[in-house]
């Protein structure tokens, strides 16, 4: 159960929630992909000048 | 961080409490599809190989600098923004970003930006990738802009950078054939962003930017639409010219120049009172701004086919 702030009807609340939620995913996705990528390109790097 | 609410088309609207769609749109996604496309296009027509990874990081780079670039305009446009039509539901003027936020998302994907195309390809790619930036952000928004009906033109050029950064990270330097690129974007640009300037200068007035047809009027820049429309296609041409694109490129630059060319005699002719505003709503201009958009499209396409086939 979440708490809403005092200022909020429960609807702005919930809609608050909704988008923060999004947010988080959306920053998740985003981390999740420049580690991919610079892991990918730190391979391809260390391939071409011959340490892998 | 402010949690005022406003109304939006009936949804509720937290300052700094924006939707991941808000900040996306602060990166320009249409302006960014057109630098992506023709970064590309550099790319592929570049001389030498480059691993298709790094090839994907630079595309990205080129994408997220154009976006910051983007997201830092906004930013520094947000009064004009704000009373302009069209531009006054953008994040900032509408309350969803707060000004600051926007300004340090901005510098944060440009710094990332230019980090990871020097990361993975080179110094020169990522110096080129830095200085389109800065041309964009110091030279068109903040100097150009709000100063001189000329701004477009000589602000033009940050938007012709990609495909000589695109052909710098696969080569390393520069060449004839991407300054051509860059030419031929740099001549699009004034009929392009003029042809839509004739039926949105309200706008334009409203928010006191010297785009042409409020400084000079309908009638000078249908004139100068057409000037610029020439020399796009004598640019256009240039590459296969000087013997480095095949005939099919040159069939297809002249077949699309001269359409080019039709769509501009057709906003110059176009019926129009004594101070050149239309009379037909504007329906040549808006058949040219499309028109050029195509153009692009087409011509960068057709050079990277030929440059395949040769």
């Amino acid at each position: 159960m979440t708490t809403k702030p005092p200022h909020l009807s429960l609807a702005e609340s919930e809609a608050l929630q909704r988008r923060r939620r999004a947010r988080n995913w959306a920053m998740l996705v985003v981390l999740v992909g420049v580690a991919a990528l610079f892991y990918a390109i730190a391979m391809v790097k260390m391939a071409q000048h011959g340490h892998l | 961080m402010s949690e005022a609410v406003s109304a939006r088309d009936g949804a509720i609207g937290l300052v700094g409490e924006a939707t991941v769609a808000d900040w996306f749109a602060l990166l320009k996604p249409r302006v960014m599809t057109l630098v992506v496309f023709s970064g590309l296009i550099g790319l592929l027509l570049a001389p030498g190989h480059l691993n298709p990874v790094l090839a994907f990081a630079a595309i990205l780079a080129i994408a997220v600098g154009a976006g910051a670039a983007g997201a830092i305009n906004m930013w520094y446009d947000r009064d004009i923004d704000a009373v302009m039509r069209r531009t006054a539901r953008r994040p900032i003027p509408a309350g969803r970003i707060e000004a600051g936020e926007a300004l340090g998302f901005g510098i944060m994907l440009a710094v990332a930006a230019v980090i990871l195309m020097g990361l993975a390809t080179n110094a020169t790619a990522a110096a080129l990738l830095a200085l389109s930036i800065l041309f964009y952000v110091g030279i068109y928004t903040m100097w150009l802009k709000r100063r001189t009906p000329q701004n477009i033109v000589i602000g033009g050029a940050a938007g012709a950078f990609p495909p000589i950064i695109g052909w710098a990270a696969v080569s390393g330097d520069i060449a004839l054939l991407p300054v051509l690129m860059f030419t031929i974007v740099f001549f699009w640009t004034p009929p392009h962003f003029w042809s839509l300037s004739l039926w949105a200068h309200g706008d334009y007035a409203r928010a006191g930017v010297p785009m042409l047809p409020v400084v000079a009027g309908a009638r000078s820049t249908r004139r100068q639409i057409g000037v610029y429309t020439v020399v796009l296609v004598a640019a256009s041409l240039l590459p296969w010219l000087l013997g480095l694109a095949g005939p099919v490129y040159g069939v297809s630059a002249l077949a699309l120049g001269l359409g080019f060319l039709a769509c501009a005699w057709r906003v110059l002719t176009d019926r129009q009172d004594a101070a050149g505003v239309s009379q037909t709503g504007d329906r040549p201009a808006r058949a040219a701004f499309k028109y050029s958009l195509a153009y692009l499209f087409l011509i960068l396409t057709m050079l990277t086919v030929d440059g395949f086939l040769r």
